[in-house]
């Protein structure tokens, strides 16, 4: 039994441990590749989760780089505007649900049972069929580039008729891959509702969670209830184009609009299910560094729920110039006004923590910085364009394209970038390199804010989005934004050196190596030892 | 310290999740292959879904017999029976979402795209330019192409079936009942009555489907009200056939002297299944049928 000690959190704490029924899982680590095909362990998945979230973060963005080579110049330069299409639906459809959906799980496998003092997920197995259903479901995606007809080139949105009545042959690859990432998506969720509400450590009252895992309970809850939507959705395309039906078309009664309501019914929400975690990281690295409590953490709580509850409510946003009535538009525009007040909170929040903090700029701090102020800018440009009238200016154009990449890169993924930096001391053992990690930041906030703001202005000049080629009075615009695009592509290399550099050895790296942290993932040994609090630590 | 927590199960590294991701893969990439075959000659991808459903099946009676097993040997404890039965409601709440969707096409449909295209609210030039002779209605026997068919009419098989699924719904609630009081013999009495309806329920179904198709005209093309009614009433069919299999599994597991008053958690959550999908059917009746 002396290998338990070593293995568990009772090393720490000097707990007594016998008889846990399951003696035979305490050794560490199988070996070899059936390892990870055949794991049960949250760390092992988690692992899983983030590193194909990373495989198709590059995959994506490879796509965005054939996109902005593109737009380089006007005219069509390197490639047909069918494969354009292709290109910005799949990079769609991979960045949504291949790489940032699946980081978020993935942080969630890893960190979630050490926060709350959990030993694992509440259903292991589940666990490990969500995850490896995701890389056959991206493997069905994108052969269907390589096939007759090429893969789907409708936009990430599929809208009817362009999935229906114009899409290509393999649509149907397209909506099956839909389906079995949802299964994925929605056992995921389930498994983290049940881990949280379920396998809490004593004491680990509801208002002691900390804010990454409050974030995800609602995120999992979101996932629960609109995944299914999605799958509703999908099938539906299917049935029009290949069975004759017409839900999407208004020959047979239907209507292409109401394709919109549904799909948006989903999308709203998804939206926040991809920005959720992030406010949930951001609470916990900006009191570290500000080594300050976190301000107003049930405020951050009912925020959140807000937000939640909020996201059901205001999905028509997206369809103001459809021609719904005049009433329908004024309800989805206060509604979705309505979302700034508790993500006002939020930022006022973060703010407030660290004001009067004694701050310093470690990378998963300046990664956190740049989430506030540069997120804000994406939620400013939100609120205008949650504006009834002037979205009808704003609606399809590059204005909309820079709004959605501020939330999503500079907001999601840059909240995964300060969650690696931030946890990859306690998942290696080792420190990552803090000189590598500030080029890694500073090339990328440069090359994100050239690649995207000048979209702001693109936009308002009225560049359409999804068209290959342009007016020739946008071409300088779209230069530097290309220019900025390679740039920060690039600079996501550096982020893989980091990893790999991190995991390979490094400055040993202390249990706690971030003196201003809190969280029962610090009181454990790092490297996270294979299984953690196999007895529940005393919450107090 | 608790006691509740230390017994808790980690099960140890598993084939059957990797068999489960791959029977999805085959199913995924034989059914799209499928459907994109349908105008063709070639039938492979209906191969590899077939291949795909049963390597599933396989990994079905793998997975259960695992966990049927840890389960007797008593390796659960009442952490993980909790942790089982929330899974299972919240898996319940994500089908009731998918059906959520069907229902809100169904209602839009009816409340808004219909009327639309009849003229209704400020579309008198929507209704002028499209297809003026269109006239709003519901069900929807002529669409606006001239596609006709008729209307499926609540009496008779459907209203039976309501009936059945209802009486099934008591019938389990009984052998729950029975199970909970340790009467094992009117338990076998009442899961095998269920079962029996379940099955009815089906096949009156699939009478109801002939009858659409052969005499009423009534197919999955004829515009969104054989859309939505095929579209529904098949998806709750699917889950009936589910659930009749699911209780059939119960039923066989209780011919073993499986499940104890104080432990039956995949005896429960069959059950939840079965009342879900019957509350999913009143809605059917009610929303599809009757109104």
């Amino acid at each position: 039994m002396s290998t338990i000690t070593q293995d568990t959190t009772e090393a720490h704490d000097g707990h007594s441990h016998d008889d846990h029924g399951h003696d035979d899982h305490h050794h560490g680590a199988p070996k070899g590749i059936m390892r990870w095909i055949l794991t049960t362990n949250h760390k092992d998945i988690g692992s899983l989760y983030l590193w194909f979230s990373f495989i198709m973060f590059l995959t994506g963005g490879a796509m965005a780089m054939v996109i902005r080579a593109e737009l380089f110049q006007p005219g069509l330069q390197l490639v047909d505007p069918n494969f354009f299409n292709q290109m910005t639906t799949v990079h769609g459809l991979i960045m949504v649900f291949g790489a940032v959906m699946p980081a978020f799980t993935g942080l969630a496998n890893w960190l979630i049972p050490m926060m709350i003092g959990a030993p694992d997920m509440a259903l292991p197995r589940m666990n490990n069929w969500s995850f490896w259903i995701l890389p056959f479901a991206f493997a069905i995606l994108l052969s269907s580039l390589f096939m007759e007809g090429g893969g789907p080139n409708f936009g990430w949105t599929f809208y009817a008729p362009l999935s229906t009545t114009y899409s290509p042959d393999t649509t149907a690859l397209f909506v099956f891959s839909v389906h079995i990432m949802g299964i994925s998506s929605i056992m995921g969720a389930i498994n983290v509702v049940v881990t949280i509400v379920n396998m809490r450590a004593p004491g680990m009252t509801w208002m002691k969670l900390p804010l990454f895992v409050w974030t995800w309970l609602i995120t999992a809850f979101l996932l629960i209830a609109v995944m299914p939507v999605l799958a509703g959705a999908v099938t539906m395309v299917l049935t029009d184009k290949y069975f004759g039906t017409s839900f999407f078309d208004a020959a047979g009664g239907g209507d292409p609009v109401m394709f919109q309501h549904i799909f948006w019914f989903f999308g709203h929400p998804e939206v926040y299910i991809m920005i959720l975690p992030s406010f949930g990281i951001i609470s916990a690295i900006v009191p570290t560094f500000s080594r300050k409590k976190l301000f107003g953490y049930s405020s951050m709580v009912y925020a959140t729920s807000s937000i939640a509850i909020l996201s059901f409510l205001v999905w028509a946003h997206h369809m103001f110039t459809t021609g719904m009535p005049v009433f329908a538009e004024l309800f989805f525009m206060y509604c979705t006004m309505l979302i700034a007040v508790p993500t006002g909170v939020k930022v006022f929040n973060w703010v407030a923590t660290m004001w009067r903090g004694s701050i310093t700029f470690e990378t998963p701090m300046l990664f956190a910085v740049a989430f506030i102020i540069l997120f804000t800018i994406g939620g400013f440009s939100g609120l205008m364009l949650a504006i009834t009238p002037a979205d009808f200016q704003y609606h399809d154009t590059y204005f909309v394209v820079a709004h959605f990449h501020y939330v999503l890169v500079t907001g999601a993924v840059y909240s995964i970038m300060a969650a690696a930096y931030y946890w990859l001391p306690k998942w290696t053992g080792h420190m990552y390199s803090e000189t590598l990690g500030r080029w890694h930041f500073w090339c990328s906030t440069i090359s994100v804010n050239v690649l995207f703001f000048p979209m702001h202005f693109l936009g308002l000049a009225g560049m359409p989005r999804r068209i290959p080629d342009y007016a020739i009075q946008f071409a300088d615009v779209n230069q530097i934004v290309s220019i900025g695009g390679f740039a920060f592509g690039l600079s996501q290399l550096i982020f893989l050196a980091v990893v790999i550099k991190c995991i390979r050895g490094g400055e040993k790296a202390a249990d706690k190596p971030w003196e201003g942290a809190e969280g029962l993932e610090w009181t454990i040994a790092s490297p996270a030892p294979y299984h953690s609090f196999t007895t529940p630590p005393e919450v107090k | 310290m608790t006691t509740k927590h230390e017994n808790y199960y980690v099960p140890a590294q598993s084939v059957w999740p990797i068999t489960g991701a791959i029977g999805l893969f085959l199913i995924a990439f034989g059914a799209g292959s499928y459907v994109q075959q349908l105008a063709t000659e070639d039938t492979s991808g209906g191969y590899i879904l077939v291949a795909g459903i049963a390597v599933i099946i396989f990994m079905l009676f793998g997975w259960f017999k695992n966990v049927i097993d840890e389960s007797m040997s008593g390796l659960y404890s009442a952490q993980m029976d909790r942790s089982f039965r929330q899974g299972m409601s919240w898996f319940i709440f994500s089908e009731i979402m998918f059906f959520g969707a069907f229902f809100g096409a169904l209602f839009y449909a009816r409340m808004v795209a219909i009327p639309w295209l009849g003229g209704s609210s400020n579309n008198a030039m929507t209704h002028e330019v499209l297809w003026p002779t269109f006239e709003a209605m519901w069900p929807l026997v002529k669409t606006p192409d001239g596609t006709t068919t008729e209307a499926m009419p609540w009496t008779g098989l459907p209203l039976y079936n309501t009936l059945i699924l209802l009486a099934s719904s008591v019938t389990l609630h009984f052998a729950h009942v029975s199970l909970e009081k340790s009467k094992r013999s009117a338990l076998k009495v009442w899961l095998g009555l269920t079962i029996l309806l379940g099955i009815g329920f089906l096949f009156l179904q699939v009478e109801e489907y002939v009858h659409a198709y052969q005499e009423m005209g009534l197919t999955l093309s004829s515009g969104i009200y054989g859309n939505t009614f095929f579209l529904l009433t098949g998806f709750h069919g699917m889950h009936v056939t589910l659930g009749t299999v699911f209780l059939i599994i119960l039923f066989c597991r209780v011919l073993k002297g499986h499940f104890t008053p104080e432990s039956h958690f995949a005896f429960q959550s069959g059950s939840w299944y079965w009342h879900f999908v019957d509350v999913v059917w009143l809605c059917l009746f009610i929303f599809v049928y009757v109104i």
